[in-house]
């Protein structure tokens, strides 16, 4: 209807049929434009993985059988198993997250319930976390050698968990640090407020809640740690491919590095048995990584949330 | 911890002393004894020339008054009066607020509550508190209550004290077919009647609501006020509130806070028995605020 007084939304009819009009059509049209970017980009993410996981196992399957998974490699030269480089993967990893893991969280837990807000102390870790975070893994490996190694003039695969351990530590530390800011602040309160000690409210009641979220952080850094190979060249040694515990003074066989000298070595067969150790590195991921979150969901269904 | 505050020391710091308060300690309405003939209370707390900044902004002012044993105290006022400041400067809930501090003196029971040696979890191990939203842990409804007495080293009789605690917050028969269902799968009322189950199930001696029914309905927050009448025989109670007729309908004593008009600060204006504050009010603004002229 026409309008007796001017008025600011002049240039539109109440009453005509809903449709866009005026500038609303262009600014649908930009929204599409945005929308259909971020659908682009995620596709395109989600096509890397999948090319990624697709060549790994296309590649890697035919080397695969039961003896390439449970009979060592012959003392020297290819073909063989990989079963001492599976479990000395396994125990290097291990032995990196439990090394990396306690320090990792209670560092968060000191920048979040210890350290007071905007600290000199509290910026200076999270800076030097970050800092850590960007570290080379190839510059962890020759400090870890001169640290560990050169004074023992023995390679080690203790040498090899810390600087796993050293890779771990600040992603550990960072994303359980992000989780435990997510703990609402009235159940620090709640526990304040009951003449509770902090420590013991960290202990049952925050540290609980942010389970899943710490667990989900630390298993993403050991999935990152296990394929590191640079560090593991350098302080483990490239030379044994046989099984042994002997995490001190003896270098342990693992699938990184062994990927490294089957994809070097003048075997025509080596290219085969890389693609199928890589597929093996990343069943193990995958399985730890469904495994933690099978539990979490449990323990969620357990907390009721 | 003193105010830099140069006017501070010599401004009139009492107001309610205006007026002379009758008995030295000021005895309640002899409806709140249940007829028996008035006995002096001891008071609990004796709160003297407290002030409460957070960094350069003052939120509190001059505050002296005295909370009585086995009492229900109210303390009411409009939005932004410092009420809850108030009330959570008394067991150091705001010492975790960046910028707080406090001048004058909090005395429990003779002791500074302030003091060098006075340890924090042991002042709030004797005084409870209940907040605006109910706030239970991620855990079972019997893990909840257990939980303070647990780590408290309570651990005798366990179940006994966990049933008493429910009990006396009313939720026990509601309850007690599913102590192990998690608590945040309670209506918000009873989360709340949850919330000071746990308070009271370390048996403190005080206990301090801040808005405990602001986020509840009538219902709930009619149950929640029943509550108050029952546990003040055993803890001495102080609540705060927006909600003048919950004041009216819970408490003995009322402290009504407001704003300076100068200045903007919190500013204790008037304590008194309920019944004076809400019928003859001795300050205008208390008038005003209770017959709802203002906030």
């Amino acid at each position: 209807m026409s309008t007796d007084q001017p008025s600011e939304t002049a240039g539109f009819d109440p009453t005509g049929p809903l449709t866009p009009s005026g500038n609303l059509r262009r600014r649908l049209a930009v929204s599409r434009l945005i929308r259909g970017l971020a659908t682009l980009s995620a596709v395109i993410a989600v096509i890397a993985l999948g090319l990624v996981v697709y060549v790994v196992i296309a590649r890697g399957a035919p080397a695969l059988s039961l003896d390439f998974l449970i009979k060592d490699p012959p003392p020297s030269g290819p073909g063989g198993g990989i079963r001492s480089a599976i479990i000395g993967t396994a125990l290097i990893v291990a032995v990196g997250a439990v090394l990396a893991t306690p320090l990792g969280v209670l560092t968060a837990i000191y920048l979040v319930e210890f350290a007071r807000p905007n600290s000199l102390s509290g910026r200076a870790l999270r800076m030097a976390l970050d800092l850590m975070q960007g570290l080379p893994s190839v510059v962890i490996g020759l400090f870890v050698f001169g640290l560990l190694v050169k004074p023992e003039k023995a390679d080690s695969g203790f040498a090899g968990s810390v600087a796993l351990a050293i890779i771990m530590l600040p992603l550990i530390a960072r994303s359980s640090q992000e989780v435990l800011m997510l703990v609402p602040r009235t159940l620090r309160d709640a526990a304040d407020a009951l003449g509770v000690n902090r420590w013991r409210a960290i202990l049952t009641v925050i540290l609980p809640t942010a389970l899943s979220g710490i667990l989900t952080g630390t298993i993403l850094a050991v999935a990152r740690a296990a394929g590191e190979t640079a560090p593991l060249l350098i302080v483990d040694g490239i030379f044994t491919n046989q099984l042994t515990f002997q995490m001190f003074g003896h270098a342990v066989p693992n699938i990184p590095v062994s990927i490294f000298t089957a994809a070097e070595a003048a075997d025509p067969t080596g290219f085969t048995r890389a693609w199928g150790e890589a597929l093996v590195l990343l069943a193990g991921i995958l399985i730890a990584n469904i495994g933690a979150r099978l539990f979490l969901a449990r323990q969620r269904a357990r907390m009721g949330l | 911890m003193s105010t830099s505050d140069p006017g501070g020391p010599v401004r009139p710091r009492v107001r309610i002393q205006d007026r002379p308060v009758a008995p030295p300690v000021a005895a309640p309405p002899a409806a709140a004894n249940g007829g028996r003939p008035e006995v002096a209370r001891a008071a609990v707390f004796d709160i003297r020339d407290m002030s409460v900044d957070y960094g350069t902004k003052r939120a509190l002012d001059w505050t002296t008054m005295k909370i009585y044993r086995n009492l229900v105290t109210a303390v009411i006022g409009p939005s932004g009066c410092g009420k809850s400041t108030f009330i959570r400067s008394l067991n150091r809930m705001n010492d975790s607020v960046p910028g707080f501090s406090l001048g004058g003196q909090v005395l429990y029971h003779g002791h500074d509550v302030y003091a060098r040696a006075t340890n924090r979890v042991e002042v709030r191990r004797r005084i409870g508190m209940v907040f605006q939203k109910p706030n239970p842990f991620p855990k079972s409804i019997y893990d909840n209550v257990a939980w303070a007495p647990r780590n408290l080293g309570l651990k005798a009789d366990l179940d006994a004290r966990v049933e008493r605690a429910l009990r006396s917050a009313a939720l026990w028969d509601e309850v007690k077919d599913r102590l192990k269902v998690s608590a945040l799968s309670l209506s918000g009322g009873q989360q709340q009647r949850l919330c000071i189950a746990r308070a009271v199930a370390v048996e403190p001696d005080v206990l301090l609501l801040d808005e405990p029914a602001s986020a509840l309905d009538p219902i709930a927050t009619a149950s929640i006020e029943e509550l108050m009448h029952k546990l003040k025989h055993r803890y001495t109670i102080v609540i705060v509130t927006h909600n003048m007729q919950q004041a009216a309908r819970v408490a003995d004593r009322t402290a009504f806070f407001s704003l300076d008009a100068q200045e903007r600060v919190g500013t204790l204006i008037e304590y008194d028995d309920t019944d004076t504050i809400f019928s003859r009010p001795a300050d205008s603004r208390t008038r005003d605020y209770v017959t709802g002229q203002f906030g």
